[in-house]
């Protein structure tokens, strides 16, 4: 097949298309996170998600172990089933705990695993039994508040010095 | 019953009437539509056999769209750069100016500003093309000479848009990318390692480049059938051929943003 002018100039075209996808790909986007590797589903069960979302990641020690996979709201006992898909690269132990942490202030929410010292590694499908909810602003306030409160009611009790500020 | 009651009743029964006129003919104008988009679908296996066809109308549509994508995709991702700075430091998270640019851009910006410069700079000369074609009797001659016009001409150029729209696309967003860095990084003075680190963390591969490209495809699809068949059907005088292409820009500039809400309602809605 002849080769023309106009073959080689759309062959350019296509080629900075693929270029630029490729650039989008890597430098853009997280095709380094995309892995298929193997991995295991692990789940745990939450009294509060907070704002945990799915393929949100989970660390442990600050590495990205694994993925969310699903969440789902379990209403006979009330509680959030997290399921996690896992790195088979990496083994923990049956009594590890997650927690529900967030990345600085206001980041992304994430689960953090840390492992316990059982000899038995958790295998596919299995469960995480120690959770923490994740941390809710609201209630952390008015806990606060009502702690305040708390106190200045005391003040006024003792010495009758109004602290109302 | 007066006659005033009688003028509105049939003033009523004329609008009605209207109304179903217009309803019918805009059907009409669908079903030839749907049939041509079917044939041509049918017709273009032959294609496969002649892949010359079809490069040859890349180079039309897709090579000479280049410049113009290029260039308007360094000045969005500049324009980004910049809007993007100016709220972010307001929350104080100018290191986030990455992961704006990039999402804008991957998400909704480059599949839709390039689909409606491709309308612009590819649709409306395919349009005034087959118009005029048609309008010289060339489609007529062709059928004569037992040459279907709809494989021999439509179809390349259908599958030369789809082709080309999402490569344009890429390029768009990619070149946009790198002017957002060129207003952040060098001009502004954000961290580069933030910047790119933001928007790794941030972008992912197949929710959002991948649905980006998939909207860019549709789009192509939509843009480059609308211009064809507005140059198909357009009545073979010099006004009709101008009324094909305005309609051609008109139709396919609504065409891309009501699509373009349906898939970003249906791809990003879930999460």
């Amino acid at each position: 097949m002849r080769k023309s002018a106009i073959d080689i100039w759309v062959g350019i075209f296509v080629a900075i298309g693929m270029l630029a996808m490729l650039f989008l790909a890597l430098k853009v986007g997280n095709m380094s996170a995309v892995s298929f590797a193997p991995t295991y589903i692990v789940s745990a069960r939450f009294d509060n998600i907070g704002g945990l979302k799915p393929r949100a990641p989970v660390k442990s020690a600050g590495v990205v172990v694994g993925r969310i996979a699903d969440i789902k709201f379990d209403d006979t006992t009330y509680q959030a089933t997290v399921t996690m898909t896992i790195d088979k690269t990496y083994k923990f132990p049956k009594d590890s705990s997650a927690k529900i942490l967030t990345s600085g202030l206001l980041g992304e929410q994430y689960i953090g695993l840390e492992a316990g010292g059982d000899e038995q590694m958790l295998a596919e499908g299995g469960k995480i039994n120690q959770t923490q909810s994740a941390v809710v602003l609201e209630n952390l306030i008015s806990q606060f508040l009502y702690n305040k409160a708390a106190d200045s009611g005391q003040d006024k009790g003792e010495g009758g010095k109004g602290s109302s500020k | 019953m007066t006659t005033e009651s009688k003028s509105l009743f049939s003033g009523l029964l004329n609008a009605l009437g209207d109304l179903g006129f217009f309803i019918r003919r805009n059907l009409t104008g669908l079903g030839y539509a749907a049939r041509m988009f079917a044939l041509v679908l049918v017709r273009s296996g032959s294609l496969l056999k002649r892949p010359r066809l079809v490069s040859d109308q890349v180079l039309f549509v897709g090579n000479y769209s280049f410049v113009i994508i290029t260039v308007s995709g360094l000045f969005v991702g500049f324009v980004l750069g910049l809007q993007g700075y100016y709220t972010l430091t307001r929350y104080g998270s100018e290191q986030a100016l990455g992961l704006l640019v990039a999402l804008s851009l991957t998400r909704e910006l480059g599949p839709v500003i390039t689909a409606l410069l491709f309308a612009g700079r590819a649709g409306t000369s395919l349009t005034a093309e087959i118009g005029l074609m048609k309008a010289g009797e060339q489609l007529s001659a062709m059928e004569m000479m037992a040459v279907d016009p709809l494989r021999r001409v439509i179809a390349p150029r259908l599958w030369a848009g789809i082709i080309s729209m999402p490569i344009l696309a890429t390029i768009f967003s990619a070149v946009g990318v790198l002017g957002g860095y060129l207003v952040g990084v060098p001009l502004i003075g954000v961290d580069s390692g933030a910047f790119w680190s933001q928007m790794q963390g941030g972008v992912d591969l197949f929710d959002d480049i991948g649905n980006g490209f998939i909207k860019s495809i549709v789009f192509g699809f939509a843009v480059t059938f609308i211009a064809l068949y507005q140059g198909y059907e357009a009545k073979p005088t010099p006004e009709g051929v101008s009324q094909a292409t305005t309609r051609t820009v008109v139709l396919s500039s609504l065409a891309v943003l009501a699509l373009d809400f349906l898939l970003t309602a249906m791809m990003f809605s879930n999460n």
